[in-house]
């Protein structure tokens, strides 16, 4: 256990040093809010066209906090998946780091840890971003911290483990593993109801939607931030009818399927790779 | 028997353009990465307009075309500005740089090849979104459309082959000035909105990017509420992007020779991880 921690802190530093050590702190500060900030704000002026610059409708607010906490999604799912193919193609170190006398998961979730890390920064300034200059409702006095912190919780353990089936698909292939983790977080942004309500998808689309353990946790993020914009919003989610507590429990029970999911992917392609000698493969991608 | 300077400077563009036109296109998975993928976060984008508005189904199609032209803008970061940097990671560049041709030839033959797949799967993308979508076009000037979208083209690959150079001189950080050139651009050219949203200096700001001023005289040229969003005339836009082809076509000759000057000088230029 104490060696597995150490790979982890190791592991965690050296992902920052990697993100990191290429440019100095201050560049690096403005790198890292500049992407998620601009992100943001296609949706804003996106909204503003249509709505004429009504910030105070409650679908704003729903929107801009699905798109702050999506970049989660999109930067740790990437993140588990980049370890495996930069250590690999890149830097050619993946076969060393594997046959140290170290546990493997350690040493990926550290270097995700540390993706994790620099995300909360992009998602904690999006947000201040958005209640500070474009009036996003939050009220700091109304938040359901308990709702707010186990869902994050619940969530970003569950992101991880699908990142790491994704990595393990990565270890199988020559450059698909970037296209894949792509589609599968570009079908959570559509389907998830991450930036609209999933009310507005065709039924076959809303029958998935309701199987996708992100779907159950933005919706359980927004009522921890935000419950005065759920009140507004009603029911038009499509999960208005769920209890939080029924909501939690949906977000677990899809969290859980998807650890046990994923560990068996991850497994199974880990002794492919070992056996198919992929885990030291180099196809210039 | 000897061939002539340009005879063997447009084998060369063939040859650097041949892996992008065949190579490409020997890998079927392309089908799905590059035209699904894309298609994903356009129908994520035109289902907030449906959405908040469904009245103004134009808006959807914006979206889409938007949606097909960021695979262009895409190409030019990864497969244009990065890959000298990928060259010479792989080792490639410095057999570039002793070969008996001109650089231009290869960045030539890369913007041709990178050109062609890439309008390939944008193609795909917009049949694509609009038969999901419904949208209806108005086509009412073809002609003026495709020197539009060719000198749009012409303007926005000279800009490449000038950051093909200029990343040369940069060592991780290509990596990260690509990903930093991806979410502010699509911002500040309004893939997904009109730019003149933006205001007037800031869509003015933008324009020396070419695709800011291609795609709104694109929307001009596909929509008929095009003009009503448009920035500026198609004609003013036209004229800009002229005057942006010349101009990066001879910012991306001088930076090359820049580039090759001072990769001599400081023994840097087929040096890998940086």
């Amino acid at each position: 256990m104490r060696q597995d921690l150490r790979t982890f802190k190791n592991a965690a530093w050296l992902g920052w040093q990697m993100e990191a050590n290429w440019t100095d702190p201050f560049l690096f500060a403005i790198y890292s809010v500049v992407r998620p900030i601009a992100g943001t704000l296609i949706l804003v002026f996106m909204f503003l066209v249509v709505t004429r610059g009504d910030t105070e409708n409650p679908f704003f607010s729903y929107m801009f906090i699905g798109n702050a906490f999506y970049m989660y999604v999109a930067d740790v799912l990437f993140g588990v998946t980049w370890v495996i193919h930069d250590d690999r193609e890149h830097y050619m170190t993946l076969k060393q780091v594997y046959i140290a006398p170290i546990n493997f998961l350690s040493y990926v979730l550290g270097r995700a840890a540390i993706k994790i890390a620099i995300t909360s920064v992009g998602v904690a300034l999006t947000l201040v971003f958005g209640v500070v200059a474009l009036g996003v409702r939050m009220d700091l006095l109304r938040i359901d911290w308990p709702l707010f912190l186990s869902s994050l919780a619940v969530g970003l353990a569950c992101i991880c483990v699908i990142g790491l089936a994704l990595g393990g698909i990565t270890f199988l292939t020559a450059k698909h593993g970037m296209g894949i983790n792509e589609g599968i977080a570009g079908i959570f942004y559509v389907l998830s109801g991450v930036i609209f309500p999933i009310t507005i998808l065709p039924a076959w689309a809303q029958s998935i939607s309701k199987v996708l353990p992100v779907t159950y946790w933005m919706e359980s993020l927004r009522r921890g931030l935000t419950p005065d914009v759920m009140e507004d919003i009603g029911g038009h989610t499509g999960l208005g009818d769920f209890s939080d507590s029924f909501l939690m429990l949906s977000l677990v029970v899809s969290a859980a399927v998807s650890f046990v999911a994923s560990i068996a992917i991850f497994r199974y392609a880990d002794i492919t790779a070992r056996r198919k000698g992929k885990i030291d493969w180099t196809t210039a991608y | 028997m000897s061939e002539s300077w340009a005879m063997r400077n447009l084998r060369a563009v063939r040859g650097r353009a041949y892996p992008r036109v065949v190579g490409a296109n020997r890998e079927p998975s392309w089908v799905f990465f590059d035209i699904a993928l894309p298609l994903l976060t356009v129908s994520a984008y035109a289902y907030i307009y449906k959405f908040m508005d469904p009245a103004r189904v134009e808006l959807v199609g914006y979206v889409i075309l938007g949606g097909a032209m960021t695979a262009f803008w895409l190409n030019i970061l990864w497969s244009m500005a990065s890959q000298f940097y990928w060259e010479k990671e792989i080792g490639n560049l410095q057999l570039f740089l002793i070969a008996p041709i001109s650089r231009m030839s290869i960045l030539a033959g890369m913007a041709v090849g990178g050109l062609f797949f890439t309008t390939v799967r944008a193609t795909a993308t917009l049949l694509i979104g609009i038969f999901i979508f419904s949208v209806s076009f108005s086509l009412q000037q073809p002609a003026m459309l495709i020197v539009v979208f060719v000198v749009t083209m012409i303007a926005l690959y000279g800009m490449g082959m000038m950051f093909a150079s200029l990343y040369l001189l940069l060592g991780r950080e290509a990596y990260h000035m690509s990903n930093l050139m991806t979410e502010p651009v699509y911002l500040a050219s309004g893939f997904y909105f009109p730019v003149k949203q933006l205001g007037f200096y800031v869509a003015a700001g933008a324009s020396f990017i070419p695709i800011t001023l291609g795609l709104d005289a694109l929307r001009q040229l596909f929509f008929k509420t095009g003009a009503a969003d448009g920035f500026v005339s198609v004609e003013l836009e036209l004229l800009v992007l002229c005057v942006l082809c010349v101009v990066f076509m001879v910012l991306s000759k001088l930076s090359l020779d820049y580039m090759e000057k001072l990769g001599k000088a400081t023994g840097r230029l087929t040096l890998r991880w940086q």
